[in-house]
């Protein structure tokens, strides 16, 4: 059996061919989609965690308890997963455990492009680097071999374009992996000084079989071809390189950590130039360059972005192994005129819109978060100041408002913290109880919009349902900020404007700590009803524009109204797109000429 | 294959792309067959090149195919690249290497077209999408894009999707009326195109997405 399948979706697979039996995620593109898949197979456990630090310690625990685990996470996912990440590495495994840990190179959907395989080598575990979905599959199956084999949590290290490029896999049948007891082995498990003190020199030891392993798998392979140049490259780079320069010889690396030196060395020595080529940091340049070898590598190839055939194509022209491109690619130049930008938007609808209409009324410090509301930060609405990791809004607001008033600096504007329900209960939580406990003077708005957004709505403690959509407890965010300590729990329906303004008003003049939860759900989860449609009433419309600045993708410029006087400036009658529109009301509520109404009567 | 083309209008026009020399994609029989497929979010790009892909399977070739997820669900940027052949490398295609640009939206076909090879084909579905920066007056909408579509391809190939697709009763079906105009271009047999798009379209609607895939391949 063949099927096309993503990066993901193979991991996913290979999980469930391996046996593995628990796994969790906190959802973060380009990883999501390994749990969302690896949760239609039967017989496999998997969840969403609160975060990426729950999920991985959940795959510990199923580990030690003898099944084998797959925890998933984004990249910067595994900054929040870091604590026991590092630790685990100490103790071992009882059955195979695995990370799957997806890496963005060019930020797609990131708010920084850190090269995760470092993680790797700081935690010295093995680590492997599919370069398409079949890899991605079969490696599954050999990095949870050699987790249990070599006593380790493995790491698999995907990219945006090995996770969401899709290829032919071939499916195997799942093999029975026989249960273990649960580990009670104190001295390995309890990382008390002094049994840690017995770990770490065993790590060290792993590294050495690990280094072993990695000189005789068949993941760290030689490709002869011509002599002239030796191609050292990992992950889907090996591909790009691959359709570039098919004629020289490869070292392909699965497996990058342990890196196989004599593999190497002896590849280096048959070639007259080694050149590596690797997306982002000179992870293998760096390493192989201290054992002494003659590299050549970043000078040709970018450090930052995604890599292509075309780049990687351009280092070797720089790099004079190639003279010119395989392809002329000046036949056909777009002029500049003709180029649209077409920046992410929130959707039609989307209840994250009007509260940052309304937050901009307030003319306030707004410390904000990740997820779909940090489109905020980009005209029309320019309503947000920071964004820099999960949870990261609140204790900063907390920070920004302590400074302020600790220097007594001249600063009036009130400050707002604006996070999501899922990042709330992701890493907002313990920021809101040191704002509760630290007595902060801070504004913080919760936009419950019931899903995680970002990531194309996937469930979460507070929203009552399951990865599988079963019902399930759902946490009360209003209740939880309460026992935090705050007092002051306002919730608002964003659609109503005016009220929402009048709330936050009310809150900045309280002095002390309020939070404010937005209770509108998020668009995508709606179903579309015609009859809630707008319209606009072509003969009141001046078209004055301030409906259109709400930046909603219902609202576009229709019918021209000639300028009053000559050189007078053009003005648009507004019109809403009927197939778009989801009858939010906000533009109604801001339309002076009173042109805005249901289109149904 | 030649059965099923007989009964167009025309004789079925060969996509006579140059392919690009260098690597897998040199020579004979064994190249590679490079389908850029563009659009806004929302407007079906994946699903339209899932079924491309499946299709280069079913015949029997290897397939990559790689698009961006998260963000562009939002009204953004949506590219897919699909390659098949003998054997694939690079899920995505050179600049300068696509053999057949297929796009859902007219700007988004401009934004693209760089990524033609010399004598490539494009398809446009004339559709146009206006993003929130235009009504806001930050950015203007190309009004001469079908024109420069005109002046840098030779014979685009525009097609009136959604005009189509309501005469069918249906605005949902422009997706599969462009990949009746797709398949018309591309060697692959319309058997299996056929049998993917029963499959991938929900059952009440399989029958009405067959009609416009016919009247899709009737328009080459």
């Amino acid at each position: 059996m063949k099927e096309i399948l993503s990066g993901n979706e193979a991991v996913a697979r290979g999980a469930y061919e391996s046996g593995v039996k628990v796994a969790s995620a906190y959802p973060g593109t380009p990883s999501t989609e390994i749990l969302q898949n690896l949760a239609k197979y039967e017989g496999v456990y998997a969840e969403w965690a609160p975060n990426e630090k729950v999920a991985f310690e959940v795959g510990i625990g199923a580990s030690m308890a003898g099944v084998r685990a797959l925890v998933a996470m984004k990249h910067v996912g595994l900054n929040v997963a870091a604590d026991p990440f590092m630790t685990f590495a100490y103790t071992g495994v009882n059955a195979g455990f695995l990370l799957a840990c997806a890496d963005d190179p060019g930020m797609h959907s990131s708010q920084n492009e850190q090269d995760n395989r470092f993680f790797a080598r700081f935690a010295m575990v093995p680590l492997f680097e599919p370069s398409d979905s079949q890899e991605a599959k079969d490696m599954v199956r050999i990095a949870l071999e050699v987790s249990e084999e070599y006593d380790t949590p493995s790491m698999l290290r995907l990219t945006t374009r090995v996770s969401h490029a899709k290829g032919i896999v071939r499916l195997g049948k799942p093999v029975d992996v026989a249960s273990r007891a649960f580990a009670r082995d104190r001295k390995k498990f309890v990382m008390i000084p002094a049994y840690a003190r017995i770990r770490h020199p065993l790590v060290l030891e792993r590294v050495n079989k690990l280094k072993a392993l990695s000189e005789r798998t068949p993941l760290n392979r030689i490709e002869w071809g011509k002599t002239s140049v030796g191609i050292i490259t990992s992950g889907v780079s090996y591909l790009y390189a691959k359709e570039v320069l098919p004629e020289a010889s490869f070292l392909k690396l699965g497996m990058t950590f342990p890196l196989p030196e004599r593999k190497i060395r002896r590849f280096a020595s048959r070639v007259k130039r080694v050149i590596v080529i690797e997306e982002l940091e000179p992870f293998l340049e760096e390493q192989i360059r201290a054992m002494g070898i003659s590299v050549e590598g970043k000078e040709y190839f970018p450090r930052i972005d995604e890599f292509s055939p075309d780049i990687v194509e351009d280092g070797l022209i720089k790099a004079k192994v190639i003279r010119k491109p395989r392809v002329s690619k000046s036949h056909l130049q777009v002029p500049q005129t003709a180029s649209l930008p077409r920046p992410p938007v929130m959707c039609a609808g989307c209840p994250h819109r009007s509260l940052f209409y309304a937050l901009n009324q307030l003319k306030g410090l707004v410390l904000s978060d990740i997820g779909c509301y940090t489109l905020s930060v980009l005209p029309p609405l320019e309503a947000i100041d920071s964004c820099i990791c999960m949870g990261a809004s609140i204790s900063m607001a907390h920070g920004v408002a302590k400074a302020i008033e600790k220097a007594k600096l001249d600063e009036k504007r009130p400050v707002f913290a604006a996070i999501g329900d899922s990042t709330f209960l992701h890493s907002g939580v313990t920021s809101l109880m040191d704002v509760a406990y630290n007595k902060g003077n801070v504004k913080v708005v919760i936009l419950d919009n019931r899903t995680t957004g970002m990531t194309g709505g996937q469930d979460h403690p507070g929203t009552g349902r399951t990865l599988q959509g079963e019902e399930t407890n759902q946490v009360d965010i209003q209740k939880l900020a309460e026992s935090l300590g705050i007092t002051r729990v306002r919730v608002v329906d964003p659609y109503d404007l005016n009220g929402t303004i009048q709330t936050l008003k009310e809150e900045v003049a309280f002095q002390g700590p309020s939070v404010i939860i937005t209770n509108r759900p998020c668009m995508m989860l709606l179903k579309f009803d015609p009859s809630l449609v707008h319209r606009v009433d072509p003969e009141l419309c001046e078209g004055c524009g301030t409906c259109l600045r709400l930046g909603c993708p219902a609202i576009v410029p229709g019918e021209k109204i000639p300028p009053k006087k000559e050189g007078g400036k053009v003005r648009y009658k507004a019109e809403i797109d009927p197939t778009l529109c989801r009858g939010c009301t906000v533009c109604e509520q801001v339309c002076k000429q009173g042109a805005i109404s249901k289109a149904q009567a | 294959m030649s059965k099923c083309a007989s009964k167009g209008p025309s004789p079925r026009p060969k996509l006579e792309a140059t392919h690009p020399g260098g690597g897998e994609m040199r020579g004979g029989k064994d190249y590679v067959t490079n389908v850029l497929v563009v659009g806004v979010g929302g407007q079906g790009v994946i699903l339209a090149s899932d079924i491309l892909s499946e299709v280069a399977m079913r015949s029997g070739l290897d397939v990559k195919k790689s698009e961006v997820h998260g963000m562009a669900q939002r009204g953004g940027i949506v590219t897919s690249h699909v390659r098949f052949g003998k054997k694939v490398n690079s899920p995505l295609i050179p600049k300068g290497g696509a053999h057949l640009l297929l796009s859902f939206e007219l700007a988004e076909a401009v934004r693209w077209i760089g990524f033609l090879a010399p004598g490539g084909k494009a398809i446009v579905n004339v559709q146009k999408v206006v993003p929130p920066i235009v009504s806001t007056g930050v950015a203007s909408y190309p009004e001469d894009a079908e024109h420069i579509l005109r002046n840098m391809v030779q014979g685009p190939i525009l097609v009136n999707g959604l005009e189509i697709a309501e005469e069918l009763g249906n605005p949902r079906l422009v997706n599969t009326i462009l990949l009746g105009v797709t398949s018309r271009l591309l060697a692959l047999p319309e058997k299996i195109w056929r049998k993917v798009v029963e499959e991938r379209v929900p059952r009440a609607f399989k029958e009405l997405n067959l009609r416009a895939f016919d009247r899709g391949r009737s328009l080459l």
